[in-house]
């Protein structure tokens, strides 16, 4: 039970703290990402404070624990290869996070405003990661 | 601009911080989703983490009053943004949140390196948004 009262608290926190930052906005995340244009530069200060909560926490608290607190097990990415897909998957990732100025954890947080530009995004975008699951698996994963 | 964008980039953090701390798990939002709808039997909890992010917004309205993002994108770009956003996080492994910020927290070579990819094509789809449109 207190792995999903938890689970919930978690993600609203996060989605708050998407909405307060303002990266619900796809006109900021544009703004960030047009360099050459009226740049606006929050989405830099947001990851920036994001980062000095969990960077801390990842370097030097994480490693002297042994187990979550209620999962089985601390479970990391295990690959650490930057092959062509993490290139590639990343590049296509980045154009469509230009075109609309959306990306997954926006886009879930704005369906609390009933946007009917959201459920066309959100639709798009599982469509998206259905396809991908349609493209060989490495070899290296099998 | 800046404190709500610094207070809420702790916010972020924090959460991150919970989930490992909690779950033991990443929280990069494509995965959670992807699991959340496709594969909720390995991970119970991504529902319940999914359903609070939409809780989140909802008490930042009730405690500050309403204050919904504008929309002011065209349906090519909704529709378009999203099955490349779908598809280039399920084929890289992850997206803003689970790259930019959990990865990068954690040192991890291929997060900067898929980070500082999405942003420079990002700026320059934008580049070219701004000359063609």
């Amino acid at each position: 039970m207190m792995i999903y009262l938890t689970a919930l608290a978690t993600g609203a926190m996060f989605g708050a703290g998407l909405v307060v930052s303002g990266m619900t906005d796809p006109a900021n995340i544009q703004g960030f990402l047009d360099v050459a244009g009226a740049w606006r530069p929050h989405l830099a200060l947001v990851m920036m404070a994001a980062i000095a909560v969990a960077l801390p926490f990842f370097q030097w608290v994480l490693p002297r624990l042994s187990k979550p607190v209620y999962g089985a097990s601390f479970l990391a990415p295990l690959s650490t290869a930057i092959d062509q897909r993490l290139l590639l998957g990343a590049a296509i990732f980045g154009i469509g996070w230009g075109v609309s100025g959306l990306c997954p954890g926006p886009a879930i947080a704005g369906i609390a405003y009933l946007e009917p530009q959201i459920f066309g995004f959100l639709a798009a975008m599982l469509i998206g990661m259905r396809l991908a699951d349609r493209l060989p698996s490495p070899s290296a994963k099998a | 601009m800046i404190a709500t964008s610094i207070f809420g980039g702790l916010l972020i953090g924090l959460a991150s911080v919970c989930l490992m701390l909690f779950q033991g798990r990443i929280a990069g939002i494509s995965s959670i989703v992807y699991r959340a709808i496709f594969q909720l039997k390995f991970e119970s909890w991504a529902l319940t983490f999914v359903i609070g992010l939409v809780l989140g917004p909802l008490l930042v309205a009730a405690l500050n009053g309403p204050a919904a993002p504008v929309f002011d994108l065209a349906w090519w770009q909704v529709a378009l943004g999203g099955l490349l956003v779908g598809f280039g996080s399920r084929l890289g492994s992850g997206c803003t949140s689970g790259h930019g910020v959990c990865g990068i927290s954690r040192g991890s070579a291929r997060s900067v390196v898929a980070t500082l990819t999405f942003m420079v094509t990002g700026v320059i789809t934008v580049f070219i948004m701004g000359m063609v449109l």
